[in-house]
């Protein structure tokens, strides 16, 4: 997806834009992905298979470089939600495009958080990201830290703090256009799904159809029986084709658009998470002035020099944010029109088949006397 | 068939078709007085019967029908030879009748004896079968309960059999079930299939009287329109009931006496009478020596289509309950992606998706036509043969009864001989006079029941011969245009990609 090739200043010895998650293995409840990526110096290849506890690890080691600055401007590549073997209903509606099938779109969306961890300038330093990409062994699987990251789905009192009026413009605008994308996007992924299912379900009446027809047929020697059974026969083809065209139609939303609408979707709340980040920040801030300018004569120097480092961390992040902001504009266009134009394509391709095998049977059929 | 391409809007079929309007009208056939089981196949018989209709339909004695019908056990009451040899079915409510009705058209008094249908039906030198029936322009007429919906026929053709080349009626679902009555009451019994009408429904109906013009009450109406339309091109195309004077004056009088109480007699309730009657008959265990092998082999095959075919409208029903639901979900991603659209920053991709929204409402509208024509040419077509079936079945029953009879008149003759016996040898001469004038009457009764199950046994493997070539050519002319619209389905389909591609590759 990605097509960003900042190798030079990347620490990793893979290429980041063929990253793939190949497989996925049924262990009992266990899932386990296998992930091969190219070798930058040379023509070898890294196999390696993880669960989806490495990813997480993984996720968590890249959210706990404090050392880096600003790092909490990051806007975070999205981790989908964990699979299970026998997926709740909860479950299912969470993972929404991602639950279908056997794991094939959510292969991808791993895939595609790989691809954008590797890519990313300031987590693809992390040793992390070498060590998951190419380590044989599973990098530890212990219980991972608890994610103090995602503040937004914690206390309420928290997200009271999202409303906070931001002091500068960019960001305001930036906030309140975010907040009305995600909700469309996420609603968007959740309507095209419905699509899918839709046709997924015709394709199945298709299959009973064509299937009830063959049982229609008749062997008799009777001229109408033989008749009648013949266009059974012809009909029930055609239903068939029916079927595989809708399964088609459904695969291509699917794998296309689908995908790219969840990504958007995820990518948005992976950016309000950001933004958030930096609003509390805001908040401390305001708080740590305050405080200082309030503060007895006692504690004047500590709450200055506590409002001091509030300062210098609060702008390190919006440093890091705006470049974030616009690295994440200029990314999802290019993501979304990708999307767009493949999905056109595999539709036009698939209808133009479809057309053209449905025009072939029509004349096979007006030829039964 | 003359169905136009109508851009019909229907999409709930969820009509329970009720079997309603019996329950409202004392049904005369609900209510035996505990007579043997044999009563109840008289019904429909007597029922059918001139005078009798009329007693039913004055609601006066309701008695009367029971009263004569007690005494009468055999079938062939005085008044069903009335029916045979008399002219059209007596008036329901008698009014004046058309002009049309009294020109005598082909041997009008012969037109119900048996050896007339034989001639009418050889008779091909005539014109052949062109004819173009249209039910358009449904118009609601009146008010609250009362209110109903006027239909316009229309009529092109250019058989010799009707005094103008294009012309067109009003009529009503009353006139339908009306004439379906009449001939059913006239034909079935003789072995003719006669097309079912279509269903009634007291919900769907309400709803167009109330007044709600809603989606629903459109598509109610839209599904009878179209139903209607199919009754009747099926009914003209028999070629026997094309001639019926009935028919005629349905089409061509601008005047109709008004069918009332039409429940009773509503294709579901006769065919409800039809089972009873059915299974009243196999409760007597009629253990019909089928002489004829063509019959029981018939049968099966009849039995095992009922069974195909109700399958294969139960799958059609799900892909078009499927369809629609498509058409649903895809209206609502159109508008996602509107708003997605609208709230956009960058100029190509917002351009880019609100794009994709129009798309999607044009799919939405492409998938609605779809399921209409899914609907509309196979749910119908099945759901119709499903039906027609019924009417099969209905005349092989009859074939049964009608059997039955003869049995009971075979019976009866060979009981009244062997009392000729007994009282000759015992010497009683007036008794063995009334005795014999009894057994002559009955050979005559024999006779005639032999005639009777010849003719119906010949008439139904004409029938079931017909229906079997009309049904193969039905399927593949509605599978053929379905097909069509499948093809520009997708041809529309591509259009639209085809016109979307470049927007979505402008965006950078």
């Amino acid at each position: 997806m990605m097509e960003e090739v900042k190798e030079v200043t990347s620490t990793l010895s893979v290429h980041v834009h063929n990253i793939k998650v190949t497989e996925v293995l049924k262990d009992g409840d266990t899932l386990t992905f296998l992930i091969v990526s190219q070798k930058l110096s040379g023509t070898g290849e890294h196999h390696v298979d993880r669960t989806y506890e490495d990813f997480e690890w993984l996720q968590q080691l890249l959210f706990s470089q404090e050392d880096e600055p600003g790092i909490q401007g990051v806007i975070f590549p999205s981790l989908p939600a964990k699979a299970h073997v026998n997926p709740s209903a909860k479950v299912m509606k969470q993972l929404g495009f991602l639950g279908l099938g056997e794991w094939q779109l959510y292969c991808k969306a791993l895939e595609s958080y790989l691809r954008l961890v590797a890519a990313h300038d300031i987590l693809s330093k992390n040793k992390a990201v070498e060590i998951f990409l190419t380590s044989s062994e599973p990098p530890g699987r212990h219980r991972a830290k608890k994610n103090l990251f995602n503040r937004l789905s914690q206390a309420v009192e928290e997200r009271r703090k999202e409303g906070y009026k931001d002091v500068d413009e960019f960001f305001q605008t930036e906030r309140n256009h975010n907040l009305v994308l995600t909700g469309y996007a996420k609603t968007a992924a959740e309507r095209f799904l419905d699509v899918v299912q839709s046709e997924q379900k015709i394709a199945v009446a298709c299959a009973h159809f064509s299937a009830s027809l063959h049982l229609c047929v008749d062997p008799g020697e009777d001229p109408d029986k033989q008749a009648f059974s013949k266009a059974c026969v012809k009909l029930s083809e055609v239903f068939d084709s029916i079927k595989k065209n809708m399964t088609s139609v459904a695969e291509n939303n699917m794998n296309t658009l689908g995908l790219g609408l969840d990504l958007e979707s995820r990518c948005q709340e992976a950016e309000r998470e950001m933004l958030f980040r930096r609003t509390c920040k805001l908040v401390e801030l305001e708080a740590a002035r305050r405080n200082a300018e309030k503060a007895k004569p006692l504690k004047k120097a500590a709450m200055e020099e506590a409002k001091k480092t509030a300062e210098i961390e609060f702008n390190h992040i919006c440093v890091v944010a705006k470049q974030e902001v616009h690295r994440f504009r200029a990314a999802r266009v290019k993501m979304l029109q990708h999307a767009l134009v493949q999905w056109c394509e595999k539709q036009l391709l698939t209808a133009k088949e479809s057309a053209d095998q449905l025009n072939q049977q029509l004349q096979a059929f007006r030829g039964i006397p | 068939m003359a169905e136009a391409a109508r851009e019909p809007p229907p999409q709930h079929t969820d009509f329970q078709e009720l079997e309603d309007g019996e329950d409202l009208f004392p049904e005369p056939s609900a209510t035996p007085e505990s007579e043997p089981a044999s009563l109840a196949a008289e019904d429909i018989s007597t029922n059918s019967n001139g005078p009798k209709l009329d007693s039913l339909f004055n609601d006066e004695d309701p008695e009367d029908l029971f009263a004569e019908a007690t005494e009468e056990v055999s079938l062939d009451s005085p008044e069903r030879d009335i029916l045979l040899s008399d002219g059209p079915s007596p008036a329901i409510t008698p009014v004046t009748p058309p002009c049309s009705a009294t020109t005598p058209r082909l041997g009008h008094d012969d037109m119900f004896t048996h050896s007339s249908f034989d001639e009418i039906e050889e008779e091909e030198g005539g014109d052949s079968f062109d004819m173009q029936i249209s039910v358009s322009d449904p118009e609601k007429v009146g008010d609250g309960m009362n209110a109903y919906m006027a239909y316009k026929v229309s009529i092109k053709t250019s058989m010799s059999l009707f005094k103008s080349h294009e012309f067109s009626v009003k009529r009503r679902f009353s006139d339908f079930l009306g004439l379906h009555s009449k001939l059913a009451s006239k034909y079935l019994h003789v072995g003719y299939v006669v097309p079912p009408a279509p269903e009634k429904s007291i919900v769907g109906m309400t709803k167009v009287k109330v007044g709600k013009e809603d989606q629903s009450s459109n598509d109610f109406v839209e599904k009878r329109r179209s139903s209607l339309e199919r009754y009747l091109m099926r009914t003209v195309k028999h070629p026997v009931l094309l001639k019926d004077p009935d028919v005629l004056q349905f089409l061509e009088s601008s005047e109709l006496p008004r069918a009332v109480s039409t429940q009773a007699l509503s294709s579901a309730g006769l065919l409800r009478m039809v089972n009873k009657a059915a299974e009243a008959v196999n409760k007597m265990t009629i253990k019909m020596n089928e002489s004829d092998a063509w019959f029981e082999e018939k049968q099966q095959h009849l039995d095992h289509l009922d069974v195909q075919l109700r399958k294969l409208h139960g799958s059609v029903e799900s892909l078009v309950c499927h369809r629609k639901e498509l058409s649903g979900t895809t209206a609502l991603f159109a508008k996602s992606a509107a708003m997605l659209g609208n709230s956009e920053d960058h100029t190509a991709l917002s351009r880019a998706l609100s794009q994709l929204a129009e798309v999607e409402e044009k799919m939405e509208q492409l998938h609605h036509d779809q399921a209409n024509g899914d609907f509309y040419l196979l749910s119908e077509l099945l759901g119709d043969y499903v039906r027609l079936l019924g009417a099969v079945k209905a005349v092989f029953d009859h074939r049964m009864r009608t059997w039955q009879k003869l049995q009971d008149s075979q019976i009866l003759l060979q009981k009244k001989r062997e009392a000729e016996t007994k009282l000759q040898f015992n010497n009683k001469p007036d008794k063995v006079q009334q005795v014999k004038d009894e057994i002559r009457e009955l050979e005559t009764k024999v006779q005639q029941g032999e005639r009777d199950f010849d003719q119906i046994s010949q008439t139904i493997r004409k029938e079931v011969s017909r229906f079997e070539k009309v049904r193969v050519k039905d399927f593949k002319t509605i599978v053929i245009k379905y097909l069509e619209s499948l093809v520009q389905t997708q041809q529309q389909l591509i259009k639209y990609w085809d016109a979307f591609l470049p927007e979505a590759k402008a965006i950078s």
